[in-house]
């Protein structure tokens, strides 16, 4: 058992929900007790979807536990089958089915034989895997169905499309800005005369899966989501990929020469130095941002990052390479990544975090006193008690995150929204400061960081003036290295004269 | 007057569905008494799912360190590798140490059910060696929904109730907290005096989770009648639980209460008040009325502050009257709103519910009949254990002025052209008592309202394909 408070990824369900629900005309029905269908809320009100959310639940209650299943799953099944003959039913288990232990892919079997859509049972354990790793295995087991399903019938297209194409592979419901990424990246492939061949799962046709393989190549723009589609095509029918996260400046021109050199060896004769070059210089504004005085004005500053992979190693090596800014501390909670992820940013911070519990990475904000954090709502939260301004980076995110407007992370555009999202961060802290030195409105009491202990010395009035005095921002770290300069001398009360020694002895 | 078994109102159709539909799970109760009752620590031991479904559904209040957690179950527990006993202790102590609460409330789900973990069993050894109570709640999926989740604990909670008041000095009998509140600041003779304020009858104690500020109301209503209310179930602390000795009477604020009376009829020996709930201000006279009639006290002045309340309320009730209005159902407020609603002039074809309880809910139940009949209007169908997908052809086909829906159904039927409010409002709003009527008003006029403001924008259907509902 584990004391938890808070959880980074969901539950496996949830994965496979998304993949499932991001496909035009497939249906999941899940296995689950009353009250599992709290994701169609989510769908609802964080993507204001229009839709009903193709989503069931095969109710498990004590009825269900003294007889089995078996009827019930099979009897919704076929109900919704012809309800809303959908072209794919994935039935999907919970927790509870994971030890309830019943055959559900008998259930699955049985189901078929009176269905007239496809049905399938999502290959997915609860206690194995979380909401990433389902989702992504998901995506594949569908993939691979429709593809070998295809090629059986021998339906399979012959050949490639006549122009370069992409299939664009992991963009789905809920996924942290995935609309914008999306339209933002097929945007580029227009810019590089690459035909978007398909998009999955959002918004494709399971019918149209086996033209897949008419693109040149795939692209996983995401870590989380599509690596194992991409792996299985790559294995299966020779298409090369690119994982590169058109992700920052530095990351997107990397990702455009990798495309470049696959269509090359494909025989087109494609070069982009002169398209990046345009882009970098002239259309996304970041590259200029980091020469101007804005920008100067970061160097050297303290951040913390923390999210899943994807996010967390693409933001690490903006602020890191592109902005001069430095990140003490990067993390993930994709612990099941943990060495890719390590592999990735060890060179850009002075430390690595990887970790599920929320109470580590507080307790690491509050002690590092980053100037500002890049991180999901969690985090976002830990700087509000902080008093450290965060901007949010990954999921998990509430309704705020799903902006109407246009908001991509990856692509220039991008790189332009990246740099503004950094750039009011840091400066909403500076003004904050800028308000204090000249003795703004600031009447607070010392503040005392929520987070870590009390302290147990005693200040006297003077030199707790003085401290009142520091800036906002540094005056945690003024008085916990004052403090600990006094504790290693055995000083039980802090005054004025401390205070000076303390600051020449540790520059506190 | 107690209830009367196997006696259900005969004119009202009742249906059963399929149970296809959408709710929150019960452990869901967490987030609310957490709240209400200060002193307590909730621990959930399920699964990631459980954990996933409180995060989000609490939304922001995860962020106020709430005094609720996981124990999350792995797989050693499942397999039963780890002991239930040794795991449970670790993290009830982790707790006595970093909350020190004054007791700590158990909610079983699904998974420590099937996999049939004995919490109950192991509860009274583990307060025994740690020296805190532990309240053992199964508020699963499995079983129940939403709001049921209160009645779990609360039912659980009646067993932890004094049995009897502290014999000691008078001043100890103050500690209920209402009375403390009532009497604050005054002097031993004012208090006597307060005392005087009240007609003798036997003690009444009440039950259902309320905000303070409306038990602060129903309190001094009863007052009003010279009602003395002895206690509430769930008090703000647990600490401070009311005294329940047999022959006292008991009453319940909702309508989702019922295994909660159960308990206190049946385990307490209490007599308990069977009356309509009150929501809205004819459900409060009523439930007012009921309460005077069984303690034998002549209601004074109820019609008048009745009366005053609609009129007070005239400037909503116009842009609802002869409107129509469904419950999806997924609360179990569905009766007593509905029954306000009609009385406010609307009309309502079906109301769903998951789970009825005609016993418990008889008053209520005579109430809304005689309400349709006084109004003029059809009876609704009650539609016990609904099919969401059923209903929403049902819907399609009735086109309702206003759907009252779970946040799943909310959008879609929007983008339909179909007003709904979302049912949980009225779950954490506050509704009861004469004050908060126009609350309820307030919720349920805000898409009339809306629309007003959007009118011959000529953008209602706002999905492409004819309804899909
Ligand atoms: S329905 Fe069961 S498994 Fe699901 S959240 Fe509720 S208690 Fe947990």
């Amino acid at each position: 058992m584990k004391l938890a408070y808070w959880m980074y990824a969901g539950p496996a369900h949830i994965g496979t929900l998304r993949v499932a629900s991001s496909f035009k005309n497939v249906h999941a029905i899940m296995h689950a007790p009353l009250g599992d269908d709290y994701f169609n809320v989510m769908r609802s009100m964080l993507e204001r979807e229009r839709n009903f959310t193709p989503v069931t639940a095969s109710v498990v209650d004590r009825k269900v536990l003294a007889r089995g299943s078996q009827e019930k799953v099979i009897d919704n099944i076929t109900r919704k089958d012809q309800e809303e003959r959908p072209d794919l039913i994935v039935l999907t288990p919970t927790c509870t089915s994971s030890i309830l232990q019943e055959d559900l892919q008998n259930f699955v079997d049985r189901a078929q034989m009176d269905a007239q859509g496809d049905v399938l049972l999502a290959d997915v354990n609860h206690y194995r895997v979380n909401e990433l790793q389902a989702g992504d295995r998901t995506l594949k087991q569908i993939v691979e169905f429709y593809l070998q399903k295809a090629v059986k019938k021998n339906e399979l297209p012959e050949g490639k499309t006549e122009k370069p194409s992409v299939n664009i592979i992991g963009i789905s419901t809920l996924g942290f800005h995935n609309q914008h990424d999306c339209t933002e990246l097929k945007r580029l492939m227009a810019d590089l005369g690459i035909e978007v061949n398909e998009v999955i799962p959002e918004g494709a046709s399971v019918h149209n899966l086996k033209n897949l393989t008419r693109a040149w190549f795939n692209l996983v723009p995401y870590q989380e989501l599509g690596v194992m589609t991409a792996q299985y095509l790559e294995t299966e029918f020779n298409m090369p990929y690119v994982d590169i996260t058109p992700m920052g400046v530095v990351e997107t021109a990397r990702c455009i020469r990798k495309i470049q050199q696959i269509l090359n060896a494909q025989g087109s004769e494609v070069n982009y130095e002169d398209y990046i070059n345009n882009q970098t210089l002239y259309v996304s504004q970041a590259a200029w941002f980091s020469r101007s005085i804005d920008c100067q004005n970061l160097t050297g500053k303290k951040a913390v990052v923390f999210g899943d992979t994807t996010h967390a190693i693409a933001m690490t090596k903006i602020l890191a390479r592109e902005m001069g800014i430095h990140v003490v501390l990067a993390g993930t909670y994709c612990k099941y990544d943990a060495e890719y992820f390590r592999e990735q940013v060890s060179e850009y911070c002075d430390e690595i975090l990887i970790s599920e519990d929320n109470g580590a990475i507080a307790d690491a904000i509050a002690k590092i006193e980053p100037a500002a954090i890049f991180g999901t709502q969690m985090e976002r939260h830990v700087g509000k008690r902080l008093n450290i301004p965060c901007g949010v980076i990954a999921a998990p995110i509430h309704i705020q995150d799903f902006p109407i407007g246009y908001k991509p992370f990856l692509g220039y555009e991008g790189t332009n929204q990246i740099a503004d999202l950094v750039y009011n961060s840091f400066t909403l802290g500076m003004e904050d400061h800028l308000l204090e030195i000249f003795g703004g409105h600031d009447t607070k009491e010392v503040i005392t960081k929520g987070i870590s202990a009390e302290s147990d010395l005693n200040w006297n009035k003077e030199a707790k003036a003085e401290l009142n005095k520091v800036p906002g921002f540094v005056r945690g770290k003024v008085k916990r290295n004052t403090e600990k300069f006094a504790r290693e001398r055995d000083i039980s009360e802090i005054t004025l004269e401390v205070m000076y020694a303390a600051k020449e002895a540790v520059g506190a | 007057m107690t209830i009367t078994p196997n006696q259900t109102p005969s004119a009202l159709n009742f249906e059963c569905e399929t149970g296809n539909y959408h709710t929150f799970c019960p452990i869901s109760c967490v987030a609310w008494l957490y709240q209400k009752i200060e002193d307590s620590f909730f621990l959930v031991i399920g699964t990631k799912t459980c954990g996933y479904f409180l995060q989000n559904a609490m939304g922001v209040m995860i962020f106020a360190e709430p005094r609720y957690a996981m124990a999350e179950l792995e797989e050693g527990d499942i397999s039963a590798k780890l002991s239930d006993y040794e795991e449970l202790k670790r993290l009830c102590l982790q707790i006595k140490r970093d909350r020190n609460p004054s007791v700590i409330v158990w909610i079983g789900t699904c998974t420590t059910e099937i996999i049939k973990m004995d919490l109950e069993g192991l509860a009274p050894k583990l307060e025994a060696e740690i020296g805190i109570p532990i309240v053992t709640a199964r508020a699963n999926g499995l079983d129940y929904a939403f709001t049921q989740g209160e009645d779990t604990v609360l039912a659980a909670m009646a067993h932890k109730c004094p049995k009897e008041a502290p014999k000691a000095e008078a001043e100890k009998e103050e500690r209920n907290a209402i009375s403390k509140l009532m009497n604050f600041g005054k002097k031993k003779e004012e208090v006597k005096q307060t005392e005087a304020e009240y007609k003798d009858h036997t003690p009444l104690v009440l039950f259902g989770s309320l905000p303070d500020p409306v038990v602060t109301n129903l309190t001094l209503e009863l007052k009003k009648q010279g009602i003395k209310v002895a206690g509430w179930l769930p008090s703000k602390r647990f600490t401070e639980l009311p005294v329940i000795e047999e022959g006292y009477y008991t009453c319940g604020v909702n309508p989702f209460l019922s295994r909660t009376a159960t308990t206190l009829m049946r385990r307490r020996k209490t007599k308990l008040i069977g009356a309509p709930f009150p929501i809205g201000p004819d459900g409060t006279r009523a439930w007012i009325e009921k309460i005077c009639s069984v303690l034998n006290i002549e209601p004074q002045g109820l019609e008048e502050r009745e009366a005053q309340i609609w009129e007070n309320l005239e400037d909503y009730i116009k842009l609802i009257r002869g409107k129509s209005v469904f419950f999806m159902g997924d609360n179990l407020l569905e009766v007593s709103l509905a029954r306000f609603l009609i009385r406010c002039g609307m009309t309502c074809p079906e109301i769903g519910i998951p789970y009825m309880d005609k016993r418990y809910q008889k008053a209520e139940l005579e109430l809304l009949e005689k309400t349709c009949n006084e109004m003029g209007v059809a009876l609704p169908n009650i539609v016990e254990k609904p099919d969401n997908y059923n209903q929403l052809q049902r819907i399609k086909e009735l086109q309702p002025d206003l759907v009252i829906t779970g946040m799943a159904h909310a959008n879609p039927l929007e983008a339909r052209g179909i007003n709904t409010k979302w049912s949980v409002e009225f779950t954490f709003a506050q509704i009861h008592g004469f004050t908060n009527a126009r609350d309820i008003l307030e919720l349920a006029t805000r898409p009339m309202r809306r629309n007003n403001n959007l009118k011959e924008l000529g953008w209602e259907k706002l999905v492409k394909e004819e309804a899909q509902v």
